[in-house]
């Protein structure tokens, strides 16, 4: 595999410009970080009806091979082997001292076959450490001209199942092969928004047409990256590089959840992953920090790095990510936190621009998760 | 009417020898995207050219408004700490955020006209 370094863009690139799009760099991508409608709006539009992403700058990898699951399982505290056929689970590649070096999602597409979407600044990596991991015990493939649209929102179900109506049975973190117009589209009931939505790989030069069919149902608008941001940060769930880093354990960073019992100590394939000790031992005796979710009081929005101090002045954390809520109207953050201030339910603040913003300790999401579970 | 501009896109109109009125442009508010939340400096609060003195936040980041003239801060427009939504629908009228007392009028000298700022946004 290749990537070159220069700026990429998606084989939506100029459909982004054509909608009048502001472009960014990220990940190494040119990206829509919002459209004309804004990115409060396109944030408000995909919690009511149905927001359209291109997500494609994100890694799509294959394993092949008959050991392909039990080799993925020596690189993620979570269960693979039992992973349902057609079935996604979340998982987490961790590191030798226990971090996390990206978080992603598996589907298994067969008993020799397991199919990956990975976070885009990490897929260089991710891809060289599953070659030089487990390379040899099964063919690891990185899916090149490949695209990935998310349909994310209420009315999503609703405009895929006009177009093929078979996706309307689905529940969250399943997977259907299916052709839509003559195209082949690898479809999850899945997405980051914490919206019931589909994810959907299917060949670049067909991403084009599949999303303006997709986007000629009125109840569809593109959303950018922007709001994927406050969605995602509303639904409480992790971002690689903010909650997630190779620095804290999965423990640290309070997705326990996401760690099987097969794979947790006393478990039939207790440990056997990177740092597998560590997070054990974080699982079993607590761990020094987890993320919690926090309302500051007011306006004023507190973002990424924003210290976190006790009434005492003492420093107990940092803001992971932070912004402003459009669904909830007022700020919301996420942050790492010592586990005795959060048990100890102590009064916190988050310093902005010198100035002390009291914040609460809340439970995560912020607002309600809406997966269709059937 | 007098309205002048500045390269960081504000506007300043004067009301009087040495009284004048800033808001940012239309344009960096299209820039800038939804408001979600307007800092704004105390009354009295000297400012001068060139510092910081107000934190316009969208819901992406954070930007900074940057004195286009040096003076005393006699007014702010403090309806902005309720409703930031004012300066994206009104950035010439209701979304205003400043009156300052100048202190060197001379300043003035130094910032665009309209139709200056005009090919400026264009470049």
């Amino acid at each position: 595999m290749s990537i070159d370094k220069q700026i990429r863009t998606t084989s939506l690139y100029q459909m982004h410009l054509d909608a009048g799009a502001k472009m960014v760099p990220f990940a190494g991508y040119e990206m829509p970080v919002s459209y004309p409608l804004g990115i409060k709006k396109e944030h408000i539009h995909t919690r009511e009806k149905a927001g359209l992403f291109d997500v494609s700058h994100m890694g799509q990898i294959r394993l092949v091979g008959k050991n392909a699951k039990r080799a993925l399982e020596s690189l993620v505290p979570v269960d693979i082997i039992d992973l349902p056929l057609m079935k996604l689970r979340y998982a987490l590649f961790t590191n030798k001292d226990g971090g996390v070096m990206d978080d992603l999602m598996v589907t298994n597409l067969g008993d020799e076959d397991l199919f990956l979407v990975v976070n885009a600044a990490c897929k260089e990596a991710d891809f060289e450490h599953l070659q030089n991991s487990i390379g040899v015990e099964c063919k690891v493939e990185f899916l090149e001209d490949v695209a990935l649209l998310a349909l994310q929102g209420p009315k999503a179900h609703e405009v895929l199942a006009e177009i093929t109506p078979s996706t309307s049975e689905m529940t969250f973190m399943t997977a259907k092969q299916l052709v839509i117009n003559g195209i082949n589209c690898f479809i999850t009931r899945s997405g980051y928004t914490g919206e019931d939505g589909f994810e959907i790989s299917l060949p670049a030069k067909d991403a084009e047409d599949l999303a303006k069919l997709l986007l000629s149902n009125e109840e569809v608008e593109w959303v950018g990256l922007g709001a994927r941001d406050s969605l995602r940060l509303e639904a409480g769930l992790s971002l690689y590089g903010h909650e997630l880093d190779n620095d804290h354990s999965p423990v640290e960073s309070s997705l326990n959840w996401a760690l099987s019992k097969v794979r947790r100590t006393g478990g039939e394939r207790q440990g056997g992953y990177l740092g597998d000790d560590i997070i054990m031992s974080h699982l079993n005796e607590g761990s020094e920090s987890k993320i919690v979710g926090l309302q500051p009081e007011g306006r004023m929005p507190v973002r990424d790095g924003a210290l976190i101090e006790d009434d005492l002045g003492n420093e107990v954390g940092k803001v992971t990510s932070g912004g402003f809520g459009p669904s909830l109207e007022k700020p919301i953050a996420i942050a790492r936190l010592e586990t005795h201030y959060i048990e100890n339910q102590s009064k916190l603040f988050a310093l902005v621009r010198g100035k002390k913003i009291a914040v609460e300790i809340v439970r995560l999401p912020f607002v309600k998760q809406n997966y269709y579970r059937g | 009417m007098s309205i002048k501009f500045s390269e960081d896109h504000e506007w300043v109109e004067l009301k009087g020898d040495d009284l004048v009125v800033i808001g940012i442009t239309d344009f960096a508010q299209e820039q800038l995207g939804d408001l979600v939340y307007v800092e704004l400096p105390e009354v009295g609060d000297e400012c001068s050219r060139g510092e910081n003195i107000s934190v316009i936040e969208s819901v992406k980041a954070a930007s900074d408004l940057v004195a286009p003239v040096s003076g005393t801060i006699i007014e702010v427009n403090s309806r902005l700490e309720d409703e930031p939504e004012l300066v994206t629908e009104d950035s010439m009228g209701e979304g205003w955020f400043i009156k300052v007392k100048l202190s060197n009028t001379s300043e003035l000298d130094d910032l665009m006209d309209e139709s200056a700022y005009n090919s400026f946004i264009e470049e």
